[in-house]
């Protein structure tokens, strides 16, 4: 029963996918051009295969920016257990907290022995992260 | 062309496109030498800009859930919107100090006051509410609260740093955002505990003592606080916690002044616990023993109890359960529950070893008592 609340989620514009995508053509054509011209041993090819590198980083380094996971969850609400224990025949029940639990309040008649039970324990269990 | 060499060199120079970018590269380094520290403080407001937004969106989700539950429970005949926009923007004047004598007094009629003006405005919010419900209401209200002040303090000093251009504003702010952050999150998930009255870290030391006097016969010894008489260890032990299962802390200053004034000052020893903060590597649940008051707060408390054991030399001892500040707010998690027998052991280790079998004790179990009864 985790709850997540999402911030809104970061969205393209079509502006910026579309100056992303005129970048990378250009920067192809570049390094296109540059290799052509590099096999007639033209000085102008290194020029062009620098910028075709450069303007394909810049728009990698772009389209990365702006496929970045939106900031992270920011309203998680976690799990919360509550066991309920019967002090006669030890009769007990695991379920998800619900409003009104707390420690120590005597709940529903036992099922196994009629007993009323109480509500022993409310806790959420965190599973750590791997490292 | 001058330039750094070794950096031309990796420009060709024999073409219009190469001198066409070594004149950029040129523009470039000159562009960065006079204005890099504007970009850098670009970049520091960009990410203070995100986290703020973050921090928008946690306190406008906190005002939202107060006042969802404000209806669920309360069932108000208008809606509460404006009231709890209103109490949000609640402000308290803490005593002048220039003259320090007699402040704590001060302080403690100002939270009286104080208490007293949250809980007419959560009755008169939630008129149907009944008084469990109403002490979590208010403690919702009251950490809505703490995210709306977070949120504007950060946001003022985003725009003075934004119109004032000074890097130290911009620099300071960014360096502790992620600290602020922590603290919000764990504010945030404290909302919904509070909406729904789970018990919290911070009533681990509540939780210790609801286990020692459970099934005794309880008074209510103080505002809010109840108090059990149990044998423990061949010991007379007075129990103390914040009368759950609200959310409580009570004033165990005044608890523990009156135990002692009952029993004329005869008490071997005072044990109290309480969740205390744990440094990054240590691991939560760890429980760890010492000297004083251990009790947190704006200071009222702790000053009443160090005075009241100073006229009869009480010794004090404090039994700490770590948590970090995230889980003080939230649900109790299991390793804090669980961690409650085991600061039993110890307090029963450390009456045995520091009294006499027929001593009187007082064990304060500090904390808010949200979601634990007795």
């Amino acid at each position: 029963m985790t709850e997540k609340v999402e911030p809104p989620t970061r969205k393209i514009s079509s502006f910026s996918l579309a100056m992303i995508l005129i970048t990378v053509v250009l920067s192809v054509i570049a390094l296109f051009l540059g290799l052509t011209i590099y096999e007639s041993q033209d000085p102008t090819a290194l020029s062009y295969m620098l910028i075709g590198f450069i303007g394909l980083a810049i728009s990698a380094y772009l389209l990365f920016q702006t496929k970045r996971k939106p900031s992270r969850v920011a309203f998680e609400m976690p799990q919360v257990i509550t066991t309920i224990l019967c002090q006669k025949c030890g009769f007990k029940n695991i379920r998800d907290f619900q409003r009104g639990d707390y420690i120590f309040k005597e709940t529903e008649l036992c099922p196994e022995c009629n007993e009323k039970t109480m509500i022993t324990s409310i806790y959420r269990e965190v599973k750590e992260k791997e490292k | 062309m001058l330039m750094i060499p070794q950096v031309s060199q990796l420009l060709p120079t024999q073409d219009i496109v190469g001198w066409i970018l070594q004149i950029v590269f040129l523009g470039f380094f000159v562009i960065f030498m006079f204005y890099g520290q504007r970009f850098q403080m670009y970049i520091m407001l960009r990410d203070i800009e995100s986290h703020l937004r973050r921090l928008k969106f946690i306190k406008d989700e906190g005002r939202k859930l107060a006042i969802n539950t404000i209806k669920e429970i309360g069932k108000p005949q208008e809606d509460p919107s404006e009231r709890v926009d209103q109490f949000l923007e609640y402000i308290a004047v803490i005593p002048q100090n220039m003259d320090p004598s007699g402040i704590v007094w001060k302080m403690e009629h100002l939270l009286d006051v104080r208490d007293v003006r949250f809980k007419d405005e959560v009755k008169f919010m939630a008129p149907e509410a009944d008084e469990v419900q109403l002490n979590n209401l208010e403690n919702t209200l009251e950490v809505a609260m703490v995210l709306n002040i977070l949120y504007k303090v950060i946001r003022h000093f985003y725009i003075l740093g934004k119109k004032t251009l000074s890097l130290y504003i911009i620099m300071q702010i960014q360096m502790i955002m992620p600290l602020i952050m922590r603290e919000a999150e764990a504010f945030a998930s404290a909302l919904k505990a509070f909406a729904t009255g789970q018990p919290i870290g911070d009533g681990a030391g509540a939780l210790v003592a609801a286990k020692l006097m459970h099934g005794h016969k309880i008074r209510k010894i103080a505002k809010d606080i109840v108090a059990a008489t149990v044998p423990l260890e061949g010991r007379i032990a007075h129990v103390l916690k914040s009368e759950g299962p609200g959310g409580n802390v009570g004033k165990p200053g005044d608890a523990i002044r009156q135990i002692i004034k009952e029993t004329k000052g005869k008490i071997a020893t005072i044990v109290m616990i309480d969740a205390a903060l744990k440094l990054e590597g240590e691991k939560p649940g760890d429980v760890a023993g010492g000297v004083g008051a251990a009790i947190g707060g704006p200071g009222v408390e702790q000053y009443k109890i160090e005075e009241s054991v100073l006229k009869y030399k009480i010794p004090v001892n404090a039994v700490i359960i770590k948590e970090d500040v995230g889980d003080a707010h939230s649900p109790m998690r299991k390793e804090v529950f669980d961690a409650a027998d085991t600061a039993i052991q110890r307090i029963k280790r450390l009456i045995l070893e520091r009294t006499k079998k027929g001593d009187t004790v007082i064990i304060a179990g500090i904390g808010n008592t949200i979601g634990i009864g007795q």
